[in-house]
């Protein structure tokens, strides 16, 4: 599924600030993974997905429980066709870094990216060019209780992949966030433990 | 790691500026010392520097060279001595240490270098280092020493320098700065077993071949002229006159010894009677077991019978009635008269000792001693049976250094007169010091004046030495170098640290010392102090010295120098006997 060799459209900015922009998928069920690397607009604004929700698309018509005759979920959504159009995915990006004519940036963008922006899914160059070095690790932990412990552990797991060449990486990548997390080693450890082969 | 220069040891060539730093400075004091935090790259662990080790400091305006005076371990967050991480899985472990835990050393800079140095430009290395006022700003990076940098602050090996030991942890010299060192009075101390003997044999062959000033042994237990025992390895060492057999007279207070032990000697010390003076018998005073009433009647019979016959007359008294009778003239007590009568009569038996008062026994021999001072050569005086005789040392030693001395103050006067030369600068070495220079004795005799004074008249002391706290303070403050081997006597380690600058950091290396071949090293003949291993006195070590011509020698190399080829012989003799 995650066989992308080209950026692959997926969404559009609904919603943006300096720090965070907020994107729905132009699929249900199609948003890209926890912790994943997107790019928003052009010049590409960088974020790292932290929250995705499917939610109703009209907030005030709550999604009502339908299956307690169906044989499976599946079911449900074949004898309930207009609930695909009715529901939505949608996702946050925590804002790590923008595109500059000489390069990238591990800094907030001056200003976010517009609104309906596309949001693509990074391919595994596009982030090995972005982790070419590791100051935006300073800007996904400083984020604040949006950047979870979970976040940053599965956005650092993806870098992680994205480098398997790199012998040293997964260390590199524990060093700066020991660094970022230096007074807070229970919380380091708990990210660690997850990067742990 | 695997980009750029891989990092050097720490006997690497010299510190360039694209070697690795062991870490950042990022605190500290003048007076405690900086901190450096070891490289958080996890590059340089707290195991790999030791407490001694010499480090230096790229500053923004100096190069400072300093010592680790301590190693710390230290965690970002206090949380993490309560709730380790789980170092079971070596990912943590590698990623944790030097990162929110992590090392620092303590280290105390001694002296600021230029900032820029090109090891291979020798008139950089003349640009002396001088003693730190300062300390590097914040984030300065620390680098191991370099062999160029050890040799830059304790000078390069040559007629001024004698390499006396390296460093603990790296291979460099310690040089030791011989004419600073011939200038004022030195102190060996060290408790028994921890090589005093040996390292004073290494000072000896140094001040012998930079040929600074001439040395007059005192050889208690007659170890340094002819060779001594090497009681841990079980062979026997070369003494002096082995390795110099030109530069080097022995003489001798036990001939028949000498002759037992199959070694020749150049002189034979006798003593008149009429020499020993109630000086020689104040400072014999606790060794005689004598009162001070009883030590101080030796002037009242030195006023009654004369300076040269007070002794052989009154040892040639009967006792009793006589000695009560002289005691009544005196206005002495009789009982104390008494007592010295009866101690003085021990030395009698001295068979160096002779009852002719007309001859001046000790001015021939000192006439000799100072013959040979005067030529450059050096003297070592072999008690033989007598080293175990505390009296018979400290008589000697103080007649003949007291004679001694009176020559050169007159010389120097009359140097200064201009009728003469300033004598050639002597340096007297006396073992088992705290007997001539207690506090209760050192105002008194000859070896606490030359503490005190003679530096003035040329003369200093080499004092060797196993309880430094019975030396007078007053002595012990003149001492310009001090080499201190083990020393576990609380009183006996502030002693030999008295006044000397961060004590308190030197008592806690002092007490770390290994128990053999190592010593700490301060004073005025280095420019900073300094814990050194030192110079294996061995086959090695007199090769090495046969190499370098002593300073005035024309020999060969291979040979000792100044050899004839009598003495050639002689020598080549007794090596193969």
């Amino acid at each position: 599924m995650n066989d992308i060799s080209a950026p692959r459209r997926l969404a559009e900015v609904i919603e943006a600030a300096s720090s965070v922009f907020r994107a729905q998928c132009y699929r249900l069920y199609e948003a890209p993974a926890l912790g994943s690397l997107v790019t928003a607009g052009a010049p590409a604004v960088y974020g790292v997905v932290c929250r995705v929700s499917t939610e109703p698309l009209d907030p005030s018509r709550p999604v009502l429980a339908r299956g307690e005759s169906a044989q499976s979920e599946e079911q449900i959504y074949q004898d309930n066709p207009q609930i695909a159009r009715l529901l939505t995915s949608r996702f946050e990006a925590l804002i790590v870094g923008h595109q500059l004519e000489t390069g990238i940036s591990h800094h907030l963008p001056p200003l976010p990216p517009r609104v309906h922006s596309f949001v693509k899914e990074c391919s595994p160059d596009e982030i090995t060019d972005f982790s070419g070095g590791l100051d935006f690790i300073h800007l996904l932990v400083g984020a604040g209780p949006a950047a979870s412990e979970e976040v940053v552990r599965a956005c650092m797991s993806r870098l992680i992949e994205a480098h398997s060449d790199v012998p040293d990486f997964r260390v590199q990548i524990g060093k700066a966030l020991a660094k970022e997390l230096a007074g807070d080693v229970p919380q380091l450890t708990a990210i660690l433990r997850g990067l742990a082969r | 790691m695997t980009n750029g220069p891989v990092t050097k040891g720490l006997d690497s060539d010299f510190s360039l500026p694209e070697e690795k730093p062991l870490g950042l400075v990022v605190g500290g004091s003048l007076s405690h010392g900086v901190e450096v935090r070891l490289d958080t790259g996890g590059r340089t662990s707290v195991e790999d520097l030791k407490a001694g080790s010499f480090v230096t400091i790229r500053g923004a305006k100096h190069r400072f060279f300093g010592v680790v005076t301590d190693l710390t371990l230290n965690s970002s967050d206090p949380r993490l001595k309560h709730q380790p991480p789980s170092v079971d899985d070596p990912f943590t472990a590698e990623v944790v240490s030097g990162s929110v835990a992590y090392g620092t050393a303590s280290v105390l800079p001694h002296l600021t270098m230029p900032l820029v140095l090109d090891g291979s430009d020798k008139s950089s290395v003349a640009e002396a280092p001088v003693a730190a006022k300062t300390i590097p700003s914040h984030f300065s990076p620390a680098y191991p020493a370099s062999k160029q940098d050890v040799e830059m602050v304790f000078g390069r090996e040559d007629e001024q320098h004698f390499w006396v030991g390296t460093p603990l942890d790296m291979d460099a010299k310690v040089c030791l700065n011989l004419e600073e060192l011939v200038k004022r009075s030195i102190g060996v101390f060290g408790k028994s077993g921890t090589g005093k003997t040996f390292l004073t044999r290494l000072l000896l062959v140094g001040i012998l071949q930079g040929n600074q000033a001439s040395s007059l042994i005192f050889d208690m237990h007659s170890e340094y002229g002819w060779g001594g025992q090497d009681t841990d390895r079980n062979t026997t060492v070369k003494g002096l006159k082995q390795l110099f057999p030109a530069r080097v007279a022995t003489f001798t207070l036990d001939e028949e010894q000498a002759r037992r032990r199959g070694v020749s000697t150049d002189e034979v010390v006798r003593i008149g009677y009429g020499e020993i003076e109630p000086e020689d018998v104040q400072l014999l005073r606790e060794t005689l077991n004598l009162s001070e009433v009883a030590a101080d009647a030796a002037y009242n019979l030195q006023q009654k019978f004369g300076q040269r016959n007070w002794l052989a007359s009154f040892l040639s008294l009967d006792g009793g009635t006589q000695l009560n009778e002289l005691a009544g003239e005196l206005g002495v007590n009789s009982a104390a008269l008494g007592a010295l009568h009866n101690r003085l009569r021990r030395i009698q038996r001295y068979r160096f000792l002779e009852e002719r008062s007309q001859s001046g026994a000790a001015d021939d021999v000192t006439e000799k001693i100072i013959q040979h001072l005067e030529r450059g050569n050096h003297v070592v005086l072999e008690f033989g049976g007598y080293g175990n005789d505390l009296t018979a040392y400290i008589l000697v030693s103080n007649l003949l250094s007291r004679r001694i001395h009176e020559r050169y103050v007159a010389l120097t006067d009359a140097a200064e007169g201009n009728r003469g030369k300033k004598p050639r600068p002597l340096v007297i070495v006396i073992e088992e010091a705290h007997k001539f220079l207690h506090p209760g004795v050192a105002s008194q005799t000859i070896f606490g004046i030359i503490a005190r004074e003679l530096r003035k008249y040329s003369v200093t002391l080499m004092v060797i030495d196993q309880r430094p706290s019975a030396i007078d303070q007053e002595v012990m403050s003149q001492l310009g170098t001090r080499l201190v081997c083990l020393l576990d006597n609380d009183r006996d380690v502030e002693a030999a640290l008295s006044g000397a600058p961060g004590s308190r950091q030197l008592k806690e290396v002092l007490s770390r010392l290994e128990p053999k071949q190592q010593a700490l090293l301060f004073g005025h003949a280095l420019p900073m102090p300094v814990v050194v291993h030192t110079r294996s006195y061995d086959e090695d070590f007199y090769a090495q010295i046969y190499q370098k011509p002593a300073v005035g020698d024309g020999h060969q190399a291979g040979e000792p120098p100044g050899e004839t080829p009598r003495e050639r012989l002689e020598r080549q003799i007794n090596e193969l006997f």
